[in-house]
């Protein structure tokens, strides 16, 4: 239940920014999940509902976009989407895949007033 | 400040995080951006009337700042200082990961045995209860240090500069030596966290399903070697090692893997050796040293 850790480091890390910012109350935070990273997009929404239980972001909606996975098929050469680790190119059906993006875990942006 | 028309609500800056991008305040009724968005691309519109009475101060808006902040940030930034730390004293760490139950601790102890002429060792240890791990490893003679994570179900950069401090603290970390870190029996959890250790090295019993590494290919595609453990029992299971390997590498493309058994010793010989390799890389990258 590792999304509980990173709940808890959304929470710090928005408070600080909103502390910089001088603003007063945080409505909605975006985070940003790629399809391949080490998190269950779901799970870590829910987590920062309950992460963010008295706190500044008490009231903040919690929203996740979802980022596509992507890898460079050294089979085939082909740049290609990939849905999950462990599938293979959808183009030459090879496994030999260097994932180039949707591993992202970040806090995309917050909305504060 | 916008040095055009001088609009600057609430000098916005966020200091260590990711830039403020380009992105348009919220209040329709302004049409001035937060400082540092705007590279004056934007149009100023004909504003009537003095700045500040269009600009309604006293009014708090909306406003989005764009962040695009790492959540694992300060993990990974400590991760960082842990592996420059060790790097610098040219020591090999391992972070070892596994379910609970695939031989981890018995494959230290048997490592630490065979190992001790060549380097200094020290371990530490990562559960969520008890220091049984940690007094098997001092019952070889070597320094360990027990993390207890609690609830907690993998161990992170923070606990392991902790542990390193303890170690340090005890003169217990010497430099071209080996550290090997046992993690938390999990194979979900310990793959998002970077520890500062040279490399994660996963291990699966072949009491296992040969299926694990598609089951929880995260893990097996952070580590960068394998090692089969437990293969006297093989005789008397349906363990497919050729499978697993083959799913090993679905995950992770060209996984170097180890076959072994603390047993029977087969495989030892191949583990040290890759073990000794390691070792020497870090001892060589350290130099020179002052």
């Amino acid at each position: 239940m590792h999304e509980l850790s990173l709940a808890e480091n959304v929470i710090r890390i928005v408070e600080a920014a909103a502390q910089q910012a001088r603003a007063r109350r945080i409505s909605r935070v975006r985070l940003g999940v790629g399809a391949l990273a080490h998190v269950e997009a779901e799970t870590l929404q829910f987590c920062c509902g309950l992460a963010a239980r008295q706190t500044m972001l008490a009231d903040a909606v919690f929203e996740v976009e979802r980022m596509p996975g992507r890898a460079h098929c050294n089979g085939c050469g082909q740049d290609v989407a990939l849905e999950r680790i462990g599938l293979p190119c959808p183009q030459c059906g090879g496994f030999d895949l260097l994932v180039t993006a949707g591993e992202e875990m970040q806090v995309l942006e917050i909305v504060v007033a | 400040m916008c040095t055009t028309c001088g609009c600057g609500h609430g000098e916005t800056t966020i200091n260590g995080i990711s830039p403020v991008r380009r992105k348009r305040v919220a209040s329709a009724a302004h049409g001035y951006r937060l400082p540092g968005e705007h590279e004056h691309e934007h149009e100023h519109e004909p504003v009537a009337g003095p700045l500040g009475a269009v600009h309604a101060p006293e009014v708090d808006p909306e406003r989005t700042l764009r962040l695009e902040h790492d959540i694992l940030a300060s993990n990974d930034a400590l991760a960082d200082r842990n592996r420059a730390r060790l790097a610098a004293q040219g020591i090999f760490a391992l972070n070892l990961v596994s379910s609970p139950g695939s031989g981890k601790t018995t494959l230290l102890v048997e490592t630490i045995r065979h190992w001790q002429q060549h380097t200094a060792v020290a371990v530490i240890e990562g559960d969520q209860q008890t220091a049984n791990d940690a007094d098997r490893i001092r019952a070889t003679g070597v320094p360990a240090v027990q993390i207890n994570t609690g609830k907690g179900c993998h161990l992170d950069a923070h606990m392991v500069a902790q542990a390193l401090d303890t170690l340090r603290g005890d003169g217990a970390l010497a430099s071209d030596s080996l550290l090997l870190i046992e993690n938390v029996g999990n194979l979900v959890c310990p793959a998002a966290f970077d520890l500062g250790e040279a490399h994660k090295v996963a291990i699966l019993s072949v009491t296992e399903g040969e299926d694990k590494p598609l089951k929880y290919p995260d893990m097996f595609r952070a580590a960068d070697l394998m090692i089969l453990s437990k293969t006297d029992l093989l005789p008397y299971l349906d363990f497919d090692v050729e499978a697993a390997i083959r799913m090993a590498r679905q995950v992770r493309p060209g996984l170097p893997v180890i076959c072994l058994s603390v047993k029977t010793g087969a495989g030892m010989d191949e583990w040290l050796g890759w073990l000794k390799a390691g070792c020497g890389q870090a001892q060589r990258a350290a130099e020179p040293r002052e």
